[in-house]
This record gives C-alpha cells, structure tokens and sequence, in this order.
C-alpha cells in the first residue's frame, strides 16, 4: 500500500504524506504552496472562483481532463493525477495562454478576483476542445460567479479561445506517461494516524476496505461530503476515495437499459441518459456547473439520500434498480424503496451503492421530467418532478410520479397515480390527479419555496406534462426552448 | 543619457544639462483619454498574479481570527463566559468588548455599530467576541466553547412589522419632500390611482470577502490592509477602537475583489477587530470572513415598502403623487438616513411629478445593518414610480412608453424636482426616441401581442424604462479629492489617489487623465495602492463619482507639476511660456522638441519639485436638507433599456429574452470600461430585480447566506440579444474631467425594464383584464402567485 499521495502540481512532482485527509486541495494550495492565484470565493462548489484541472491518463496514451472546485476536493483526489492551477497555464515563452489572452483583449475581467476561475474553466473547454458555440460556452461557464461583467465579455473571450490551437500531443503523452509512474502499485493508504484515508482500486478493494472500516465516510466527487468539512466543520477519521473505483465510473448499455456504476459522473452519464430521453440530457445540463458534473457520481446522489437529488425522482419515475453491495453480498431494491425517511436509507453498514440499473422507456410511453428553481443553473431544486406515464386505448395503464423537494425523501405520488391508473389520459382525470398531489405531500416552507408554491408548481407540472403529450403540437410550455 | 551623470554626486562639475535623444514623432499618445484602453491588471488578473489583501504573503506569527456571533435576533446577553476558549488549543487571545482600549464602535457615522456587543444583540450574525489562534479553525472551533446566556426579546424582523410597531431608527428620524400640493392635485385630477410594492433586498455577493490584515508597528503604531472602498473611515474606526489619533494608523489596499458599496462601511468592523489582535498580542493578524459568515454578518441592501397615491389626467400626466417609502434599516444607522434620502431624490426617476409629497421613514429591524449598494437607494425609489407609469398606462389602456413620454422632463428646462432642483441638461426624451427606433419597440410591442393570443402557457412582455440618476455624494462635504503625483527625474510616473480599485476600471481611467496632461504614453504611469498616508481625508469610492472627482484631483496635480515645467523651460530656454507645448511624448519648446523624459531631467537638475498634490471639490452643488431643497447634484446621467421576457403560467419560470441599452456616459473617457460598467451594472439590477432573494426565517436567521441558496445571475441569465451601445451624442454639460459621466451605479437601474416587462407578460397571462401586482424579486414563486391572482381577478371582475 502507498502511504504518499503522489502528483504533479503542473509539471513538477509533489509527495504528500502525513496530512489531514480533509485538507482542501484549495487549501493545500493557498496555503501549503503558497499559490494564492486560486481564490475562495464560497467553499461550497458555487463560485467557481477556485477552479483548477485535474488530469490523468485516458488509458489510451493521452489525458483526460476535468475542471473542478478546489475548495471542496480533498487532496487523496490528487494521487496519480496532474493539478494545473492559473499559475501553470502560461505558455512555455511567458506568453499569456490564447485563453488569458482572449480574456485580456476582450476585457473579460474587471475586479479580477473570479477571473482565476474563469481562465481555469475556459482553459478547460480548451482542452477539451468543446468551447464550440455560445451555448456551450454558457454551459461552460454557468457554474462561475462574475459579479462584474455581466459575462458578456468572457463569453465573447470563451468563443475566441475556441479558435486557438489546440494542446501539444506529445507532451500530454509524457505528461500521462509520467502519471502512471506516479500511481504506482497498491491501494493508497494515507494520513495521519487519527485520520486516514483510503484510496481502492476497484469495487473489490472497496468492499473490502469498507467492510473493514463501517463507519468510514465514503467521498466520491465530494459535491456533498466537500461541504461537511469546509461548512459544517466536521472531521472523520476514515475516509474512504472511491476517485480511483474504475470498474464503477462507467455505463453498461444493453436493450433493457442502462446500468451505471455509482462512481460514474454526472457528466460521463449525460450522453446516455439523455438517448433514454432529451429531458433526462436536460436535466444533466441543469443538474450543476460542470465542474460538480465532473466530479459528483450518479452514486453520490442517491446514496447520500437527500430529498432535493434530481437524479433519484427521474430514476425513480423510469422504474430504476438499485444494486447494493457488501463485501460478496449484492442486493437489489426499487430505487424508490431505498429512501425510508430524511437521512435514514436502507443501506447497512459496510454496505454501499455498487450501481443503478434504468430501464428505458417502453413503447406507448411517455415521460417528463422538471426541474424547478430559482436560476436555471446550478441551483438546487424547490420541486423536481418526474413522469412516466404509459397509455393503451386511450387510457393510462400504468403510470410513475415522482418527486423531489416534496418531502423528507424523493417520494412517488401514489395517490396522484392511483387517480391515473385506468383513467381517460384527457385534463379532467389529470387535473384529479394534480389535485390528489395534496394527499401525497405536505411540503415545507424554506428559503427555495413555500409551501404553497411547492404543492401548485408540482399539480402544474402534472398539467404540464399532460398538455405536452396529449396532442401532436402541443403549445410551447418551457422557456427556455424559447428565444 | 548617461544616468551617472544625473545620480552623481561628487561636486566635480556642475550638471546643467543632459545630452539629449532624438524624440519620436507620433501623433498621439498610447491609452490617453476617450480611449478603450484595457485594465490596468487585466495581465495580472488572468495569470492569478494579482494580489489582494488575503495573497498578501504572511509575516511569520500571523494570527487567523475568528469573530464569534450572536445566534440571536434581539436578546440581551445574561453572562459571556469565554474562559474555555482561551483554553482551547492554539489560542493566542480572545478579545471582547472590554478588551477595546478605544471606543466600542465600528459605525460610519451615528456611533452605534459596536465592534464587540456588550449588554444585548440586535441581530443573528453580530459580532460578540473573536478569537485569534494559529488557524482559523482552531479559533473557530475553539468559539464553540463559549458559554453565552442569552434572554430573548422581541424581535422585530420584516419593515411591515416594524413599522405595526412604529419602530424608526432613533438616529434616523422621517424625512419628507414637498413640491407643490400634492394631495389637491391628486384630488383634483381626472384619475386616480393607489397601490404598493415591496422590494427585496440583495447581497452585494462580491467574489472577494471581507478582510483586514493587521500588522503592528512601533509605537502603537497600525498598519492595516483592509479590502475596503473607504480607507479613511477605516483608518478612522481603526484609531477610534485603538484610543489612538488617525496619524497612528496607515490602511492600505493594492484592488479589492468586488465592492458595489459593500466596502464601504462594512470593513471597519473587520479592521478593527483585526487591529485589536495585532495590539493585544504584538503579532500581525488577519480577519478573513469566509462566504457564510460574510453574509450573515454584513449589511446589504436595503428592502423598502412603497405605498403610492397617484392623479393624472386622460393622456397619463402626472398632476400629483404621493410616495411613503419604508426602509428596512436593520439594527443601526449605518448610512440609512442617506440611502433613504436618495430613494427620495429618485422618487421622480426621469418625470416631471409637478406636485409631489415624498415622506421617507427609515425602520429599525432586528436584522443586519443595511448598508450601501451601487445606487445608494436610488433604484428603490425609482421602482415606485415606474410602478405609478406602469400602473397608470394600464388604466388608460396606453402603450406604458407613451406615458413616459408625456412626463418625461423636458429638454428645454423647466422641470423641478421635488427637492427643488431646475433639471436643465434631461436628454431623457432624445435618447429614448432613439432608443424606441433602434430597438424596433413598437413593432416588436405588437409581436409581443401576436405571440400572447395564440399561446396558452407561455407570455411575453416588453417594457422601455428610462433612467435618470442624480451625482453627486447628497452629503455636500464628501464631495472631494486629492492625488498625489511623482513625476520621477527619468520621466516615469507614480500616480496615487484617493480613490479605491474595486474592478470598475477606476485606476485605469484616473491614470488615462495623467497620461493625457503630460502627453506621456499610459505605460509611464504607474499605479499605485491607495493609501490614507498618501492622500489624506479622502472619501468613499462610491455614488458614481470615482473618476469625476480623483481624475479632476489627479489631473490638478499633474497640472501642478507641468507648470513648473513650462515654467522652467521657458526660463531656461528664453521662450515665453506658451511656446513650452506638450506634444506626444515629447514637448516643443520655442523650435526644438526634447523627449519628456529629457525635459524632466533638466528639470529635476534646475531644482524642479517634481511632485506634487491635487485637489478638487466640486462646485455649483448646495442641499439645504432641513427644507429639503437646493442642488444636492451636479449634474444627471440618463440611460434607457428595453427589455422583452418570457414567463411560463405554470410554473412561474422566466427569463430575459433580449435587452437594447443605451446609454449616456458623456464623453467616456474609457469606452471598454463604461461598457464592463453598463453591462454589468445591468445583470447586477436584473439579478436584484429576479432571483436574488434574500430569505429569514420567523426566528430573523438569514437562510440565504451563500452561493448554494443565494442565486446571483450565471452566464445563462445573460441574454444573446443583448445591445448595449454609449450614445454617441452624449457630453456632459457640467466641467466634468474631459466632459464624461459618472458610470458606475446608473446602468443597475436600467434593469427595471425587465421588471416591468415581467409586470407586462403576467398582465398577458389574464388576458389584459386587470394590472398584475408584483412585488421584488420577481422570482417564478411571485411570478406564478402573480399570475394566479390576476386570473382570480379577472374572473371575479
């Protein structure tokens, strides 16, 4: 076992042994290596102002590349892998990088403290070579804050950074050769002596090492477990990095459907999900910015059982199974029974979330799925609301809600489908069924929502989901397909 | 040149004259004014090479602190006991409110902003002690362990409740402007109308938080970089909490990573506690809050009530209105009474009211201490009156943009506010005709219409709004500068003022000034940090007046500093004074023409002061508050915007479709930066106006206190159609520094196009029948309760 987290901090080799596991690479940068290009803006993945890029090898002799917030990465994240800050994008000549230069010219930057965030991010869609159009650059951007600008300039700076040259082949080539010397054999077992951490290679090694440590905390994108630490200022005394879990970061696609390991990212699900349904491609893009994308799995966000998870309504509503894993021992249970009551899942201890199985949609249905909230980006759900509903002869026969940010765990709206079930598919029985919504919920008030609002929006959407699949032209219903 | 010649200083010759270089010829200078000259640190901000005050390397000893908060919205503090968090492991010191060697108190002005709270808290997030330690998470989890008894007292959160209690600020008693007789022309007048809106409040949400690093000198003796927009308050505050004269502190600030106002009272606090710490202990200490704490602690915007009383006649003239207008000011002062007063001064936005009633009362809440945001009050006010228009129209079934018309002030001169003040430079009516025709208003109006009768669920709307915005600091004295400018004997340049960098492009424009007196490309002059022990006395950097007032102060130094050089010259030469021309780069004395740098060195050798200060206060401005009357602004800047939206009845959802602006900068003396202003100042008001919601709980706990549930807008709020163009034909009317306007806070307000745009579509979801009411944010929770009750309206009508 490896007892150092080994990486490049741009190009030149770091060892970090004897730390606290729940040590930020923001932190770690700020003020271990004394780089303070990266800025704290919000400690929660909000901002973006921290942005950096981790890489690593693609398996296939190059790099793959994720943008992600530094200040709720831990740094066992770094193991093996390249961080590339603000202060290492220069070019070889001191020049600025085509990407600070846009942002220059463009007058991208006033205040300047996002603009680190910004370069790292562009940088990014640079070297993943997707700044193509102004959408996609949008969607680059949406998860960092320019208090500033109005964001106009950096999207023109985005546009135009998509035009330069693109990274030097060769040279990722070594860096990846590079990587893969530095990850050397073995589980990564690091720390400290009251904290550690453990880095598994495989679902094996985590069975093993979880059943070994019950009372770990496992982190995956840290999306969620980031914030433990920099807002709720826990600490843990094992850590459990399942960065490295490769044989759970993909999707196995057959006619029955798709089954996604839990270490799969919301970015790397989103090309899948969305050939099950465009709303499901939708609700990725919605889901966060994309360096929470890069970094949060479809595993964390059901297995942290939160009630406002988008994925698990939408998952639920497509008829999802979820397989559970403890040590040799798999189990497997509709998604929707896994969530029993605010924070409390049917998982035992040592046992973790090893993959979701979605069916896809059969023929004859159909399904929706909304996403609710204040600002269309990277904001957490008031209500999030999915639809299955599959008609014969005109009538419902069988139909799936479900929904988020209604109660204490994503819930299916039983009453509602009861109404449904065996009803006319026409707006009498569906303004029934929203009016059952009452009898499923009994929603908060909080800082997203009354519950007033909460309870109306849901029997909308169900009217919504109606009036877009009960005729051949429906009316136009979202705003923002609209221009 | 030879430099030995210059620096030599064994008396072995005299030195009188340096050997010349061929000067250059160019026709211009590089990055003089009216230029789009790129920020001073755009470099340095993409490289992460730009420093603020947290990047600022540490001396060795620093001190990370925490400040401990009151869980409580009003109580009054039984026992503090904070004996086991000076136990607490890597604690250096705990300081409370009888650990303040000075006066107890951060305030700008009223002295009721206490560093440390002593008998009772007034708020959830005030300050109640601070801890200093090794890191801020020992001194944070160290707080942990105080012991603070509290007895809770009732507590007054919303305006609505404070006022049901009559509870005004005892510093900040009503306020009220009469023009005319207001209540006998609404009387009197063909129509009449009465309604209210309330307006929520925003976090200024700059990326960069409040910090104060505090590194102790001799002698008692405080140096403090503070993030901060007003570093002679600080400096003050800094001294006042020290029991020390101003002279014994130095604040000092490179850029701040955002302020929109929030820098401007608020960083006292942070300085000061940080100061307590380096004097108590010696050591160098650093107040850093981080985004939650930040947001729970500070000032904000402030939220205000509008009830409004209208008269107009068939055409929508106004004859009279009657505005009572209600500020949540929080807990303290703070600077309350002059945000309040300038919601007042804006209650007439860009119309002639001819009778006008404006009464202000500023509530004192048990929540933080509101506190400046770019436009000071101003876009509150205005909200009120283009509620009136917008209410009005609807009543006459008029296009809202005809109605505006028909009150804007006229071109001529001839319309009074109602402070009394003759607006004799409104070019509100000829920007906005320009606008109506280069935005296609009318027919899109029209389209608008089309698109709402044949689609059930989703609604447009399109508004035009104009914006007229008073400069000028409303308290007369602010309303001066000083720089200070070096003039070095190898003709480079070291600028300082007073003003402070907080993105808006400040230094770049003050340094164009300098640049374009001395006719010396930009890349001579070098900015420097601000400092109080440079320029002393300075005021905020706030109400817009940044570049007007240190870019006059900047360029009297300059001035200064060449007419000594003509004044050389000419002696030394033989020539008369107007035969010493500065030309690019170089300057023409009688028929030669030497290198600046040349000349300077002579200068400096014929014993030349080379440095000098400057000074400005602007003229012509005088407020007699008491009567509520003079000319508190030296001039207006205008603008206009059209805004078109789309909301979903269902669920409330909407966004911005497209947005033309245009905008009235004078002469702008940097056309990329009043662009990053006009821009930005408009999504900052859009994300006011729309999805900022600031949200406490029954308990006055702020639930909306970071990125996760306080959303500003994204780059996908941003419409594509965006068209934001300077009016060409803009020239300020007053001797303003090279004829431009002040940039900085107008373009928010331009935003409220989109407000009443949203106000139009939800009007369309009941089919016209009845004026929707809609209150600020407008987030698609009140769009939809809106758009409900316009249709339960219409029903019942």
């Amino acid at each position: 076992m490896g007892d150092t987290v080994r990486f490049l901090l741009g190009e030149e080799e770091r060892a970090l042994s004897d730390f606290a596991p729940t040590l930020t690479v923001l932190e770690y940068l700020r003020r271990h290596e004394r780089l303070t290009g990266t800025k704290e803006g919000c400690a929660e993945g909000d901002c973006g102002a921290c942005t950096v890029v981790l890489s690593e090898p693609d398996g296939e002799g190059g790099l793959r590349h994720r943008a992600v917030n530094s200040c709720i990465q831990f740094v066992s994240v770094l193991h093996g892998r390249q961080l590339i800050t603000v202060e290492h994008v220069k070019q070889a000549d001191n020049s600025l990088h085509p990407v600070q230069q846009a942002l220059v010219e463009k007058h991208g930057s006033q205040c300047g403290f996002c603009t680190p965030g910004f370069v790292m991010q562009l940088y990014a869609g640079w070297l993943e070579d997707t700044l193509t159009d102004r959408q996609a650059v949008k969607d680059w951007l949406a998860g960092n804050l320019c208090r500033c600008t109005g964001y106009g300039p950096i999207v023109e700076a985005g546009l135009e950074a998509g035009q330069a040259p693109p990274p030097d082949a060769t040279h990722q080539a070594r860096i990846a050769e590079r990587l893969t010397e530095l990850q050397g054999d073995g589980m990564l077992s690091a720390g400290k002596a009251e904290a550690c951490v453990y880095a598994p290679r495989d679902a094996d090694e985590l069975a093993d090492v979880y059943a070994a440590h019950p009372d770990a905390v496992i982190v995956a994108g840290a999306t969620d477990v980031g914030l433990w630490v920099t807002k709720q200022h826990r600490s843990f005394e094992t850590l459990i990095d399942v960065t490295r879990v490769t044989d759970l970061s993909g999707i196995d696609e057959t006619d029955a459907g798709l089954t996604i390991g839990a270490t799969c990212t919301h970015r790397d699900a989103t090309a899948a999900l969305a050939q099950l349904h465009p709303d499901l491609g939708e609700l990725e893009r919605r889901f966060a910015s994309i360096q929470i994308r890069n970094a949060g799995t479809v595993g964390g966000n059901i297995a942290n059982g939160s009630p406002i998870g988008d994925l698990p309504p939408a998952l639920i509503a497509l008829g999802a199974e979820l397989t559970l894993r403890h040590g040799d021992k798999r189990r497997k249970l509709p998604l929707e029974d896994f969530f029993i009551a605010y924070g409390k899942q049917d998982r035992a201890p040592g046992e973790f979330v090893e993959s979701v199985f979605v069916p896809r949609l059969a023929p004859g249905t159909s399904f929706g799925c909304y996403k609710i909230s204040k600002r269309f980006d990277q904001d957490i759900s008031a209500v999030m609301a999915a639809i299955r509903v599959r008609l014969r002869g005109g009538r419902v026969d069988d139909a799936r809600i479900a929904f988020g940010g209604m109660a204490a765990t994503p819930k299916r709206a039983r009453a509602a489908e009861a109404v449904l079930v065996g009803a006319v598919f026409n707006e009498a029985t569906v303004s029934q069924a929203a009016e059952a919504l009452a009898q499923d919920f009994a929603p908060i008030t909080d800082m997203r929502a009354s519950a007033g609002y909460r309870l109306k929006v849901a029997q909308n959407l169900v009217r919504r989901f109606h009036i877009e699949n009960s005729t051949e032209a429906p009316p136009a219903t979202r705003v923002l397909e609209h221009g | 040149m030879d430099e030995t010649a210059i620096q030599d200083r064994s008396g072995a010759g005299v030195i009188s004259s340096v050997p010349h270089e061929k000067p250059s010829h160019e026709d211009s200078i590089r990055g003089g004014v009216h230029g789009a000259v790129v920020h001073d640190s755009a470099a340095l901000h993409v490289s992460g090479e730009a420093a603020y005050v947290d990047d600022i390397p540490e001396l060795p000893g620093t001190l990370q602190v925490y400040i401990a908060m009151s869980e409580r919205a009003h109580a009054r503090i039984a026992s503090l006991d904070v004996s086991a968090v000076r136990d607490a492991p890597g604690v250096a010191c705990v300081l409370t409110a009888g650990d303040i060697p000075g006066e107890n108190d951060a305030s700008p002005v009223a002295h009721d902003d206490p560093v440390f709270a002593e008998d009772k808290v007034e708020y959830v997030g005030q300050s109640i002690f601070a801890v200093a330690a090794e890191s801020v998470a020992d001194a944070r989890a160290a707080a942990k362990l105080a012991r603070v008894e509290y007895e809770d007292l009732p507590a007054l959160i919303s305006i609505d409740e404070a006022l049901a209690e009559d509870a005004d600020l005892p510093t900040a008693p009503p306020h009220e402007m009469r023009l005319g007789d207001a209540d006998a022309a609404i009387a009197s007048a063909p129509h009449r109308l009465e309604g209210t809106v309330q307006i929520g409040g925003q976090d200024h949400f700059y990326l960069e938080g409040q910090v104060a690093y505090a590194v102790p000198g001799e002698a008692g003796d405080m140096l403090v970089h503070s993030s901060t927009q007003h570093p002679s308050e600080v400096q003050h505050n800094v001294a006042k909490v020290l029991g020390l004269p101003d002279n014994a502190v130095t604040v000092e600030l490179r850029r701040m990573g955002g302020g929109f106002g929030g820098k401007e009272s608020q960083p006292a606090l942070m300085a000061a506690i940080a100061a307590l710490v380096a004097r108590k202990t010696g050591r160098p200490a650093k107040v850093r809050l981080d985004r939650d704490d930040d947001m729970e602690m500070t000032g904000k915007r402030h939220d205000f009530r509008i009830d409004y009383a209208v008269g107009f006649d068939n055409d929508g003239r106004i004859k009279g209105v009657r505005f009572d207008q209600a500020a949540r000011c929080g807990y303290s002062a703070d600077l309350s009474a002059a945000i309040a007063d300038r919601a007042m001064f804006h209650a007439d936005n860009a119309y002639r009211l001819n009778n006008a009633h404006i009464r202000s009362r500023r509530m004192k809440t048990h929540t933080v201490s509101n506190t400046a945001f770019r436009g000071f009050g101003g876009p509150q006010g205005m909200v009120g009156i283009e509620r009136v228009i917008d209410a009005i129209a609807f009543k006459l079934g008029k296009d809202p943009l005809d109605v505006r018309r028909a009150n804007f002030y006229p071109a001529e001169g001839g319309g009074i506010t109602p402070y009394h003040m003759e607006v004799t430079d409104s070019v509100i009516g000829e920007m906005v005709d320009a606008l109506e025709a280069s935005s296609n208003y009318r027919a899109r109006r029209k389209a608008v219409r089309a698109f709402n009768a044949t689609s059930p669920i989703l609604k447009k709307g399109i508004a035009l709004t104009p914006v007229k915005f008073g400069i000028s600091f409303t308290t007369k004295h602010l309303n001066q500068a000083g720089a200070l400018v070096h003039v070095y004997k190898d003709g480079s340049v070291h600028l300082n003022h007073g003003g402070t960098e907080m993105g808006q492009g400040l230094f770049t424009k003050v340094a164009q000034v300098v640049a374009e007196e001395f006719q010396i490309d930009l890349s001579h002059v070098k900015i420097t940090a601000t400092t109080t022990a440079k320029v002393p006395n300075t005021s905020a950097t706030a109400a817009s007046s940044g570049s007007d007032l240190n870019g006059m102060a900047a360029r009297n130094a300059a001035r200064t500093i060449k007419h000594r050089i003509i004044a050389f010259a000419a002696e030394k030469y033989k020539v008369r004074e107007e035969q010493v021309v500065f030309l690019p780069n170089r300057v023409r004395v009688g028929n030669e023409e030497m290198r600046f740098a040349d000349l300077v060195a002579e200068a400096y050798l014929g014993r030349v002061s080379l440095s000098s200060t400057g000074f400005y206060a602007t003229p012509e401005i005088h407020y007699d508050r008491d009567q509520a009357r003079g000319r508190p602004f030296f001039y207006f800047a205008y603008g206009a915007a059209v805004s078109e939206v789309v909301i979903d009845t269902l669920t409330g959802e909407n966004r911005v479709l497209s947005v033309d602006i245009l905008h009235d900068a004078g002469r702008s003396l940097n056309p990329a930066v009043d662009m990053g202003q006009i821009e930005g100042g408009f999504i900052q008001g859009l994300g006011w106006l729309t999805t900022e919601e600031l949200w406490w709980d029954e308990a006055g706990k702020l639930r909306t206190h970071a990125p996760s549930t306080y959303k500003i807008p994204t780059a996908n709020d941003r419409p594509d159609k965006m068209t934001i163009r300077i009016w060409d034909k803009g020239v300020n009317r007053s001797e303003t520094i090279y004829r431009s306007k002040a940039v900085g806070e107008p373009p928010l307000m331009l935003a409220l196009s989109a407000f009443s745009a949203l106000v139009d579509a939800v009007a369309a979801a009941g089919d016209y029948k009845v004026f929707p009411h809609l209150d600020t944010p407008a987030t698609p929770e009140r769009i939809l309760m809106a758009v409900e009750d316009v249709l339960a309206r219409g029903e019942a009508d």
